[in-house]
């Protein structure tokens, strides 16, 4: 109980240290001026966009447009797309779908995934919030991971009449951060980006790579989680109930003439 | 002398988890850069029916000559622009001469603005609409280079000569392996057109578009021009094998393959211990598929035995079904520390495609394949983080723990004193 109590003291002591650190570890939005435009229209070419920035793209309907966005341990993404629709048109309907940087279909816990416009619809909403991120899962298991995350919008239901029709869609990505009670033990090398291996530190800057996407203060370590303050609270709280048990069985004070 | 020793262990454990916390990877990754110029061909009908007078009350040939000035002039410098016609030459009749009625209007190469202008301005609408046959030689005008290679098709008609199906001739192209998109935009189109061109366009990647306005067609073949200026990973062809042992041995990177429907294909990958395989796949369906597919990508050991699978499912209107595993392999515990032996894992890789009635099932399906190997991840020894605990409960049962840990002390202490004091 003792070594609990130390471990406790010395653990608030590095949390405190870090705690300021990790604060601004959520993502802020940042401004739409440097906020993309464009859309891709495969993995390969999917258009990086940072979480909290609205991308835009001009498309026709029919087309695949791709957005890749990069997600940590401890988040839960949210991805939000607006589809705004040619004034006269049929019923469509469109669908978000979201992979991971392996490419795996990532599932929706709720939201609007898919929707059907009904003809002439202005507009049609759509939302995806994922599962929690988590640092490390078993190779067997499906779990979202940190890493790139595929962002692919489409329209599932399309008449030939709307084929090819101009549409714009903006997508926007915010993520809530889960905290200490998704923090998993175990952590990945490298998070799951794409073509990691594939591009040789040295002249990585004479080509493309697959994806060069970061959380904007870089991906996170994976030890820190607040479960280092409720331990190290909950050791000094042991502590001083120690304290105080032992005080109780002293009556006041010292026995007389020891 | 306690109190000192427990310090100091308290200090040891601050220590470890600071290294913890700062052996963090860092994905050193940099920007992109071209490695060799993009190319662009557009493709322009030329044929009679685009004097009709319907696109913002001007002919639809006038239209194209505007949308191709502005697109001229905001080319990407690094670009390569070419122009091609179809139907600009043959006034007649006959259908054979008709169909090969296409010409070369400015090559692919370095832009010349004032130039190519010129050469758009001479453009009269006269022939047929030999798409098949334009799209064949435009991908020919493109040949060499390593840079991505786009065509950009603009019609107003579906195609007059039969029975070369354009779409065939994108897939055939699709399937050369050169990495060439076609995006097709339909000028005023009907049904029939649509079909045709977006089925051209979905053969290669592409995309379609329905163009009624000026600004429409502007817009959008700029886009698609900037499009092609965009560097991309360039992937490895590759061919898989129907067995592992004859399966070709791949490195990290990204790889290009075709996959006939029915028809399994394998890789090799030598992962070292303590490294992680990532690898991913997704097989494009560039052609009219039934509803109803999925992939499966199987990571199995030399003997047979599945290590590890990806498997993925859906139904309706896709450009791409996908999947991916990951395989961490063990530092060997037992393996000579100086030479540890790589794994030969073999991927082994199926797609459910099934092509509706009335395809073509040459060439194969369109499959990417990346594989990354990169170093193991740090394995879990407990369900939370570093085995730290979280929530009231805990905090309860420490304090509670705590109590009765100091009373027992106190009882202890005066029943020592007492005993000191008997004797």
């Amino acid at each position: 109980m003792r070594t609990t109590r130390m471990l406790g003291a010395a653990l608030l002591t590095l949390g405190l240290a870090a705690a300021p650190a990790v604060a601004d570890s959520t993502p802020s939005p940042s401004g739409d001026s440097s906020a993309p435009t464009e859309a891709g229209t495969s993995f390969r070419t999917a258009t990086e966009v940072d979480q909290g920035q609205t991308a835009t793209a001009n498309a026709s309907a029919g087309d695949y447009l791709y957005w890749s966005f990069p997600a940590d341990a401890g988040q839960r993404p949210t991805v939000k797309a607006t589809v705004k629709l040619p004034d006269t048109h049929a019923a469509e309907t469109w669908q978000i779908d979201v992979y991971d940087g392996l490419r795996r279909r990532q599932a929706c816990q709720y939201g609007p995934q898919t929707r059907t416009a009904a003809s002439g619809a202005a507009s049609v909403d759509l939302a995806c919030t994922l599962r929690t991120i988590r640092a490390w899962s078993e190779p067997w298991a499906n779990d979202p991971l940190p890493g790139t995350y595929y962002l692919r919008l489409t329209a599932v239901g399309l008449p030939t009449s709307d084929l090819g029709l101009p549409v714009s869609a903006e997508v926007r990505v915010d993520a809530k951060d889960i905290g200490g009670s998704a923090a998993v033990d175990g952590s990945l090398a490298e998070p799951l980006v794409p073509g990691a291996a594939a591009q040789p530190e040295e002249d990585a800057s004479a080509s493309a790579v697959l994806s060069s996407i970061e959380p904007e203060d870089g991906w996170a370590s994976g030890w820190w989680s607040d479960r280092w303050v409720w331990t190290a609270v909950g050791g000094a709280l042991a502590a001083l109930a120690g304290v105080g048990g032992y005080a109780l069985t002293r009556g006041s004070g010292r026995p007389p003439r020891v | 002398m306690i109190t000192r020793q427990r310090r100091a262990a308290g200090v040891c454990v601050l220590l470890a988890a600071l290294t913890a916390g700062i052996a963090l990877p860092s994905a050193a990754l940099a920007d992109e850069t071209t490695a060799a110029a993009p190319k662009v061909n557009l493709v322009l009908d030329v044929s009679g029916s685009m004097r009709e007078r319907d696109i913002d009350g001007q002919s639809r040939m006038a239209a194209a000559k505007q949308a191709f000035n502005e697109v001229l002039d905001a080319t990407p410098e690094d670009v390569q622009l070419g122009i091609r016609t179809l139907g600009a030459n043959y006034p007649g009749d006959d259908q054979k001469t008709g169909c090969k009625d296409t010409a070369q209007l400015y090559p692919v190469g370095p832009l010349d603005r004032t130039e190519a202008k010129a050469a758009v301005a001479t453009l009269a609408p006269t022939g047929w609409t030999p798409i098949g046959p334009a799209l064949l030689k435009a991908a020919d005008d493109l040949d060499g280079g390593t840079g991505s290679k786009r065509i950009v098709l603009i019609s107003d008609g579906e195609d007059t000569c039969a029975p070369l199906d354009p779409c065939e001739v994108a897939r055939e192209i699709a399937a050369k392996g050169i990495g060439l998109t076609i995006d097709t935009l339909g000028l005023v189109p009907n049904t029939k057109m649509r079909q045709q061109l977006s089925c051209i366009a979905e053969a290669t990647g592409g995309t379609y578009t329905s163009v009624e306005h000026t600004d429409e067609l502007t817009d959008r073949v700029n886009q698609l021009v900037d499009r092609a200026a965009d560097p991309v990973v360039t992937p490895v062809a590759t061919e898989g094998a129907p067995e592992c042992a004859k399966a070709p041995t791949l490195e990290s990177g990204l790889y290009t393959d075709r996959a006939e429907f029915g028809q399994q294909r394998w890789y090799r990958v030598d992962v070292l211990p303590g490294r992680e395989l990532r690898a991913s796949v997704s097989a494009s369906a560039d052609r009219d598929v039934n509803p109803g597919y999925g992939v499966l990508l199987r990571a199995v050991t030399v003997h047979g035995r599945e290590i590890v699978r990806g498997e993925a499912a859906g139904n309706g209107r896709t450009d791409v079904i996908s999947t991916g595993l990951r395989y961490p392999k063990r530092e060997g515990d037992d393996d000579d520390a100086d030479k540890p032996a790589a794994e030969t894992v073999c991927l082994q890789l199926t797609h459910s495609f099934s092509a509706a009635a009335g395809v073509k099932t040459t060439p194969g399906l369109p499959l990417e394949l990346t594989i990354d190997v990169v170093d193991g991840p740090s394995p879990s020894s407990d369900v939370a983080a570093f085995g730290l605990g979280r929530g009231w409960w805990l905090l309860g049962i420490l304090v509670l723990t705590g109590f009765v840990g100091g009373l027992l002390w106190g009882w202890l202490s005066r029943w020592r004193v007492a005993v000191w004091r008997t004797n």
